[in-house]
């Protein structure tokens, strides 16, 4: 077995029986597992059920520099009624913002259910000193945000210092207070499905709320193997610990067919328990306008133009 | 927010969600209400006149009659196939018999939904494995077989190989297109004619496949087709002017044939039962072992002659490996086969399922511990729940013999000795599974298991270039690959010798 990460003082789990599970992740099955998994055929009501769970799981997205209130007054607007035309399509669970904007993002979700999610620790990259990213994190909890998805240090995790890593996303569970803590682990960046699932335990046992697979700001974000092996990681957790830790694949899910894919992967590998958006997001600023789309397809059974939905 | 918008808000999260029906059409199949026997390029009648119904084990529906072929069909057949043989079939050209194989491959793949679909009805297997395992493979063997077809020189260089003449080949009911294809595919490629008897449960996409022999303009003869049970199995076995048996089945009936055929000189390979060891070592990639110990023994049902069927689980990961095993055979959707979403269909005949039951209830009196999922079964139809026997001693029948089902016997090993140990210890030896990070590991045990086929970190992976088949009572001669043209084959040996 390949040797355990350098587990510092305060890991959650007990170690005794983890320790054979750090393991691996065989790449050849789990691609063959998701791929399976994908060709699940979901008709009808069992759809209709789907996009309208993605719907309410998603956190709907903006992380450009040209972001205005102007952008987020849009993108808020359509995240607590996505469909002005059809009173019985459900808000969004949140709208992700850069930390600029959550003022203006709060602001416009008050009275709504929408969360204001707020991304922090020297997005994208992580390369900041330790005690910046824990300020920054504070500041976006006191301008009202509800949930902080945070970043870890690749750079760190890449050179095999795990217990940076691991404090880092302590120092920031601790600032984010009672915010949501979604750590993001950049899969992209970590070349192995054996380092996402080393770095999904980690990150679960600093005390991430949720994990996530992308920032979003890489061509290779967030895959249906990816997500698996992470939600496996969840998975035992949960056995071990009894914890619930949340997950949140975020970038490339642009197609309602997509989010059915990650949501039959999310049931068949977790169970019911976790339908539901406080264990599951997708992150995603696309997305929505075709799960739009569909749920009308299926409702009216004709496929609309696409200029019937509003590009927010 | 304006008011219009604060209507959205906070409507409950539905719970559940129950996947709605995904049945693939049958309309794209059209079934006769009474087939023939195939012999000399056509349908005709069995000489008895009997035929008999075939069903839809999901159902119990019969679907059609095909005829019980006697020892005079058998004859026809036989004769019609020697006629092609020696007036013809041996004398074209190499490229020639390559061009009506690959006619063959690619009209199946053209016809792929029709097969899966016929498939899934008479053999009860879901409709995701007839499309996605069945049908490509079926294909592939049809083209890998036909690229040898005029190299037969370069397969076996100095060797002279020639054609036997012909074939008489018995295929069992659990893959029934698939293994018409393993059986046909060498042996026409290889030169030869054959008469084919396919499994009385299951002789409609054979039926099905002489007119894709049509379509292809296959020569009358070339191929025959003879239906019926195990009389008819007998008498082709029998018959004089066969020069060759090729049979898949049980090991109970390759005895049988081994002593009817010895110091005939006819040829003969066997593929018959096994009983194998998947070995998960503590350091395998968990999660990924775990979808290969289910894939290994809920394939078709369970229905697999290389089906993982004893799990052999290392002691210190046995808690998890049998915690996770248990939450992923409830996921498991037991039902209609055609329904896109099944993951285990039906059992393929009640005398099938009369014996899974009868070696079941044999586990639970000798004191296994035994795991059925939830599952809620159709009325009709034959059907077993996925089970899991945990506390499995070597000395219980349900580790010793092939129960040929979706049931999984558990045990437990210490050491990689003591795996090989017990993984070896068992009359058959047709193919084994290891699980383990360590490659060295995969390939020392790779030596020591006695078995035809050893797949590491993957089960029941098959391709046409991959030579299979048995050790000890698991039978002998290989299929697939080169080896398996051999068997089809006469090979001047003195030329070998260099004479």
């Amino acid at each position: 077995m390949a040797k355990a990460p350098a587990l510092p003082s305060g890991f959650e789990l007990p170690l005794e029986p983890r320790l054979p599970r750090i393991g691996s992740v065989d790449q050849v099955a789990v691609e063959e597992r998701a791929a399976s998994l994908a060709r699940r055929s979901i008709k009808r009501e069992a759809k209709l059920f789907a996009l309208d769970l993605a719907v309410r799981m998603m956190d709907l997205t903006t992380l450009e520099g040209q972001d205005t209130p102007g952008k987020i007054a849009a993108l808020t607007s359509k995240a607590i009624r996505p469909d002005p035309s059809d009173a019985s399509v459900p808000s969004v669970a949140a709208v992700c913002v850069y930390p600029n904007l959550v003022p203006a993002a709060v602001e416009r979700v008050k009275g709504s259910s929408v969360k204001v999610a707020s991304v922090a620790t020297a997005f994208p990259s992580g390369q900041s000193p330790t005690h910046l990213k824990v300020a920054e994190v504070r500041d976006v909890v006191d301008l009202g945000a509800d949930e902080v998805d945070m970043v870890i240090d690749r750079g760190a995790f890449l050179a095999g210092r795990y217990a940076k890593v691991y404090d880092e996303i302590v120092q920031v569970k601790e600032a984010a207070g009672q915010a949501h803590l979604k750590v993001i682990l950049e899969v992209g960046e970590l070349g192995t499905y054996d380092n996402v699932r080393r770095a999904s335990l980690l990150a679960m046992a600093a005390g991430a709320d949720f994990i996530k697979t992308s920032t979003g700001k890489l061509p290779q974000a967030a895959t249906l193997p990816v997500t698996l092996v992470m939600l496996e990681a969840i998975r035992d957790v949960h056995h071990e610990t009894g914890r619930r830790v949340g997950m949140k694949p975020a970038g490339g899910i642009r197609q309602a067919k997509q989010a059915v894919q990650y949501l039959v992967q999310l049931y068949e590998t977790l169970g019911a328990e976790w339908l539901t958006p406080d264990l599951y997001r997708l992150g995603a600023s696309t997305l929505l306008n075709d799960v739009l789309m569909q749920i009308r397809k299926e409702k009216t059974g004709r496929y609309q133009s696409p200029d019937y939905f509003t590009i927010d | 927010m304006t008011d219009l918008e604060r209507r959205q808000d906070r409507s409950p999260v539905p719970s559940g969600w129950d996947y709605a029906p995904a049945p693939e059409a049958r309309d794209i199949l059209t079934l006769e209400e009474r087939y023939g026997l195939f012999i000399g390029g056509e349908l005709v009648e069995p000489g008895s006149g009997e035929y008999f119904p075939t069903i839809d084990p999901s159902s119990e529906e019969p679907l059609a009659e095909v005829a019980q072929a006697g020892k005079e069909d058998v004859d026809l057949a036989v004769r019609a196939a020697r006629d092609a043989f020696e007036n013809g079939w041996s004398d074209i050209s190499p490229a020639e018999r390559a061009k009506y194989l690959y006619r063959i491959a690619r009209i199946l793949q053209e016809r792929s939904r029709e097969f899966a679909v016929l498939e899934s009805l008479n053999g009860g297997k879901p409709i995701k494995e007839s499309r996605d395992v069945d049908l490509p493979l079926s294909a592939a063997h049809f083209f890998y077989y036909a690229g040898w077809a005029d190299k037969l020189e370069y397969a076996f260089p100095n060797r002279r190989p020639k054609a036997i003449g012909v074939a008489g080949q018995i295929i069992p009911w659990n893959f029934p297109l698939l293994m018409l294809a393993w059986k046909i595919a060498p042996a026409l490629a290889a030169g030869n004619t054959v008469v084919l008897k396919p499994a009385e449960t299951t002789p409609l996409t054979a039926l099905l496949f002489t007119d894709v022999l049509r379509q292809a303009e296959l020569p009358p003869g070339v191929v025959n087709i003879v239906t019926g049970d195990g009389r008819a199995g007998a008498e082709l076995v029998k018959h004089e002017g066969v020069d060759k048996i090729a049979f898949t089945g049980s090991t109970e009936v390759g005895k049988a044939i081994q002593r009817e055929l010895a110091g005939t000189g006819k040829k003969l390979t066997l593929e018959l039962g096994g009983k194998a060891a998947n070995i998960v070592f503590d350091d395998a990639a968990l999660d990924q072992a775990v979808e290969g110990i289910i894939n290994g023994i809920y394939f078709n049902q369970g229905h697999v002659c290389c089906a993982g069927s004893r799990l052999l689980v290392q002691e210190s990961i046995y808690e998890p490996v049998i915690e996770k095993l248990k939450l992923r055979v409830k996921t498991l959707r037991v039902g209609d086969p055609l329904d896109k979403n099944t993951d285990v269909g039906a059992i393929n005949s009640k005398q099938q399922l009369e014996k899974i039951r009868h070696l079941v209830k044999s586990g639970e009196e000798e004191g296994a511990e035994i795991y059925q999922p939830p599952c809620r079964l159709p009325d009709k139809g034959y059907w077993f729940v996925p089970t899991v026997f945990t506390n499995v001693a070597q000395s219980y029948r349900i580790a010793q013999e092939e129960i040929f089902g979706p049931v999984l016997s558990v045990l437990t090993f210490r050491t990689p000795d003591e795996a090989v140990e017990k993984a070896n210890n068992t009359p058959y030896g047709l193919s084994a599974g290891v699980w383990t990070e360590k490659g060295s590991r995969i390939l020392s045990m790779a030596q020591k298991l006695k078995a035809g086929v050893v797949w590491a970190n993957t089960y029941n992976r098959f391709d046409p270039t991959s030579p299979f088949g048995g050790y000890k009572e698991s039978g002998f001669g290989r299929e697939g690959g080169l080896h398996g043209l051999e068997s089809y084959l006469d090979l001047d040996e003195s030329e070998a010798r260099g004479g």
